[in-house]
């Protein structure tokens, strides 16, 4: 599904983040990242969407390389066969419930009769025309999970989705992002500083300045 | 569902969140497309009936004939009514003429008097007949009878069979009202006579204003007139109906060039108001639209998108405005008139029409302005990195984009080249973008000005207990200078538009007090209720004015018009006693001059008006020809001077040498310098003779 082949990429200042990043990860599997701030945990999610090209090395999914599409090519790609949850939410203010989660099938041109589901399966029955002022942290992480559900993605990037959350709901959104990625039949990657985090992926991987490495998983179902 | 929906939801989302400044922006959008709008709306309409209305007046004739000077010898009418291809050829006597009762108002108190030959008139201009009672018909020959349009029947408050009092030269006559016209158009203020009985009544026998020809099938008009003014020299004009239509667009040309830059100044406030709100919802926005691209937004989608916005911003400030602009129009011109009181078109009632390809025009304007203040931002947007722009404090860094000091530069380096760039077409075409450009620049200055000035004053500021929210303040203001440029554009848009509007208005308004000082030195003024161009003041009235008591001394001027070019308004030739010694001491002179010492012995001096130097050419120096005495007479330009009051161009010269030319002594302007300790009204009052009780009667100022 991904493979990551001698990727490298350094910031505009010349600071070197990865070095040389080899790693595979198959179709279907849940892997949480780990490793200590500012190792380039979010410019490997990045790089991996397309929003950034590494200096040298290949990404590819399913076999494309995506440093070689253009960029109207990878705008499609994501729109696709990603879906995105971030620590910031990232919800558009002045869309309801509804609208935020329709995006991606209204970008994809398909039908949004999915979306009332999809926010009864995140708890949030009956609230899609609230909008998303009316909400605390955890609805919107609720949110932003079916969001980046709904279109049915192949891979699913999750840049510290529980960073700005208390860990009753942080615990509760982890467990529905790994159900849901599961019932979708998603490949998941979750950045995280967290190991309880961490451990709900089905493996953890520590990414240091000399490459991505995997640890023991510790999670507990 | 699809891409249109979400587009929808964004944008509707956008506007329901941000209402008041959607509000602000619509609002400079509809106000600069209706000033733009109304006032081309009010200049067509009152244009169009002026030229109408000058056209009613020379009937369905070919070609007009007119002298240099606004009158001629009637001899010339046979002459053109037995020229081979004129199949009828029609005398015309006009005159404007003073109304006594209409005297306080300056711009406004004279009726314009056609005299024709009912015989003719019949055939050439038809409505212009009078109506009589029934079984007067010889009325319209009869010696006291005069015709009146309705509008100047309103305007007089007479009706048929009334009295009418006119001015004609120191006199007062009395005329019957013998009733209306066959057709006049609504507002047009006229008035006919039989031409032998206007010549005899007011003083003008043997002249004429115009011969109107109709000329007869099958003759080319074109070769005609030219062979015709080649005929009758340079003391005679011939036109067509276009040649009056250039005219009066010429008179009025600075007034409407200078409505439509006011106009174009407050579009170019929207405009800028469109664009600051743009930026600042852009920015504002500017996660949004990184999510957007993120989740699979395109980049042109987005650009498409922020445009669009524009667009319909563009499109309801633009209809907005098309109706303001329209309702504007109505109201402007019922309540002001068609040139909003310039005076250009008196007497005019002109009707708005609503012309849907003007109106499309204007549409267009308002639309592709409010566009090019969205493409900007659209385009900082969609060149952001998502990844970048994702995360919060990159807002100034993207603002920084929108203004860069190189673009300043450029924009004032141009602004200074245009100023010293010459007119086009006789407009101040790059002055007007010069202005335009200084304004661009400083906008674009403003970040580094806001940066500098508040990195000082927080420095200066250091030192004292100012406080957290002051300190923030400073600080943000100091360290993100660029949201702050955006308001300050703003303020400096506006602000510097109307500094500079007040300082154009006052040094103006100084300006003319200091030229009125040395242009009307006299404590008095004296103009004569003249017909035409005919000196009211005959010789024996200006000597017993000279011996009138109370007064130091009296300067009696001769002021007539004069036709240079058939494309433009007639200037104005002032004759009086210019200083012999240093033509300085008469005349507003601008150091463009040749020493009075210097001047040749055997030449006749004039001094031209600064108009002249632009729209005819006149150089200090040159020799020029002016048709003074009705024939061509060379004068040597001595002298430029500053006119504000005739912007068609004027001309000084000396008043012995006007009568020596003409042989005409009449004068109908007389300056009057009281003696020390009198007043105005004493030395009026003091006046026992005769002919000060007559000119008591004139208007004096």
């Amino acid at each position: 599904m991904l493979e990551l082949c001698n990727v490298n990429k350094a910031y505009a200042e010349g600071r070197r983040v990865l070095t040389n990043l080899s790693y595979t990860l198959k179709a279907g599997e849940y892997a949480a990242i780990m490793g200590d701030s500012g190792v380039g945990k979010s410019t490997l999610l990045n790089l991996i969407a397309g929003l950034d090209t590494p200096d040298s090395g290949e990404i590819r999914i399913n076999g494309v390389a995506i440093s070689s599409l253009d960029d109207n090519a990878a705008t499609q790609l994501r729109r696709e066969q990603f879906g995105f949850i971030f620590q910031a939410f990232h919800v558009l203010p002045h869309l309801t419930l509804n609208q935020n989660i329709a995006l991606p099938l209204l970008l994809n041109g398909t039908p949004t009769d999915r979306v009332e589901q999809m926010l009864a399966d995140v708890g949030l029955r009956d609230r899609g025309h609230h909008f998303p002022r009316q909400l605390s942290g955890g609805e919107l992480q609720r949110v932003a999970i079916a969001r980046a559900l709904i279109h049915r993605p192949k891979l699913v990037l999750a840049d510290e989705p529980t960073g700005n959350l208390d860990p009753d709901t942080a615990h509760e959104i982890l467990q529905l992002m790994r159900a849901e990625i599961k019932t979708n039949g998603a490949t998941g990657i979750l950045v995280t500083h967290s190991h309880a985090a961490a451990a709900t992926a089905d493996f953890v991987l520590n990414l240091t300045k000399d490459g991505l490495y995997p640890v023991k998983s510790e999670r507990s179902e | 569902m699809n891409s249109v929906s979400l587009s929808r939801w964004l944008l509707f989302g956008e506007w329901r969140a941000h209402f008041v400044q959607m509000s602000v922006a619509l609002i400079a959008i509809a106000i600069g497309v209706a000033m733009a709008f109304s006032i081309h709306l009010i200049n067509t309409a009152a244009f169009n009936e002026f030229s109408a209305a000058s056209k009613s007046l020379s009937g369905q004739s070919d070609l007009q004939v007119y002298g240099r000077k606004a009158f001629f010898d009637e001899s010339l009418y046979p002459l053109l009514a037995n020229t081979e291809g004129v199949a009828l050829a029609n005398p015309v006597l006009e005159l404007d003429v003073v109304v006594p009762g209409k005297l306080q108002n300056r711009n406004d108190h004279k009726l314009k008097i056609i005299g024709i030959d009912m015989f003719r008139a019949v055939q050439i201009s038809p409505d212009l007949l009078g109506l009589t009672e029934e079984g007067k018909t010889l009325d319209r020959l009869a010696d006291d009878a005069i015709f009146l349009s309705p509008a100047a029947m309103e305007w007089l408050q007479v009706k048929q069979g009334d009295s009418l009092s006119l001015h004609v030269r120191l006199q007062t006559i009395t005329l019957r009202v013998a009733g209306g016209l066959v057709r006049a158009r609504a507002g047009q203020r006229i008035a006919v006579m039989d031409i032998g009985v206007a010549q005899w009544r007011f003083q003008q026998l043997g002249l004429l204003s115009r011969v109107e020809l109709k000329l007869q099938d099958g003759v080319n008009h074109a070769a005609f007139k030219v062979k015709l003014a080649e005929q009758l020299g340079e003391s005679y004009r011939v036109v067509e109906a276009i040649d009056q239509e250039k005219r009066i667009a010429n008179m009025s040309r600075a007034y409407r060039v200078n409505l439509n830059m006011l106009a174009l100044v407050a579009l170019f406030t929207g405009t800028f108001l469109v664009f600051s709100t743009q930026v600042l919802s852009v920015i504002r926005r500017r996660q949004q639209f990184a999510l957007l691209r993120v989740l699979g937004f395109t980049r042109q989608q987005l650009l498409r998108q922020i445009i669009t916005e524009g667009m319909i911003l563009g499109v309801i400030g633009s209809l907005l405005g098309l109706g303001l602009g329209y309702a504007i129009a109505v109201m402007a011109i019922q309540l002001l008139g068609g040139d909003l009181g310039a005076n250009f078109f008196p007497g005019v009632k002109p009707g708005v029409y609503f012309d849907l390809l003007t109106a499309l025009t204007f549409f267009l304007v308002g639309l592709v302005v409010t566009m090019l203040g969205s493409v900007a931002p659209a385009l900082e947007a969609v060149r952001a990195k998502p990844a970048m722009a994702l995360r919060s404090g990159s807002e100034d860094v993207a603002m920084a984009k929108f203004l860069p000091p190189w673009f300043a530069v450029i924009c004032v380096s141009v602004a200074l080249l245009f100023t010293q760039l010459p007119p086009i077409f006789g407009l101040p075409v790059f002055g007007y973008l010069a202005i335009a450009l200084l304004l661009i620049g400083g906008i674009a200055l403003m970040p580094r000005f806001a940066a500098w000035t508040f990195s000082r004053l927080l420095t200066q500021l250091q030192h004292y207990r100012l406080g957290a929210v002051l300190t923030l303040v400073l600080a943000r203001l100091a360290n993100a200078p660029n949201q702050a440029a955006i308001a300050l554009g703003g303020i400096l848009a506006s602000f510097s538009l109307m500094v500079a509007m007040a300082i154009m208005v006052t040094s103006f308004r100084i300006s003319i007090d200091g030229w009125l000082e040395q242009v009307l030195p006299a404590d008095l003024y004296v103009r004569a209720a003249a017909i035409g161009d005919q000196g009211g003041f005959q010789s024996d009235a200006q000597r017993a004015i000279a011996g009138l008591p109370g007064f130091d001394r009296v300067d009696f001027f001769r002021t007539q018009q004069l036709i240079l070019d058939v494309n433009r308004p007639e200037i104005t030739l002032f004759a009086r006693p210019v200083d012999r010694t240093d033509a300085r001491n008469t005349l507003p002179l601008t150091d463009d001059m040749i020493a009075s010492g210097s001047l040749p012995e055997n030449v006749m001096p004039i001094w031209v008006s600064e108009a002249m130097v632009d729209l005819y050419g006149y150089r200090v120096g040159d020799k020029v020809n002016l048709p003074v005495s009705g024939t061509s007479n060379e004068f040597l330009v001595a002298g430029v001077w500053r006119d504000y009051g005739r912007q068609f161009g004027a001309v000084q010269m000396q008043l012995a040498d006007y009568q020596r030319l003409t042989g005409d002594l009449s004068v109908n302007t007389v300056a009057l310098w009281l003696q020390t300790g009198m007043t105005a009204d004493a030395a009026i009052a003091n006046c026992g003779t005769a002919v000060w009780r007559r000119v008591g009667d004139l208007p004096v100022e």
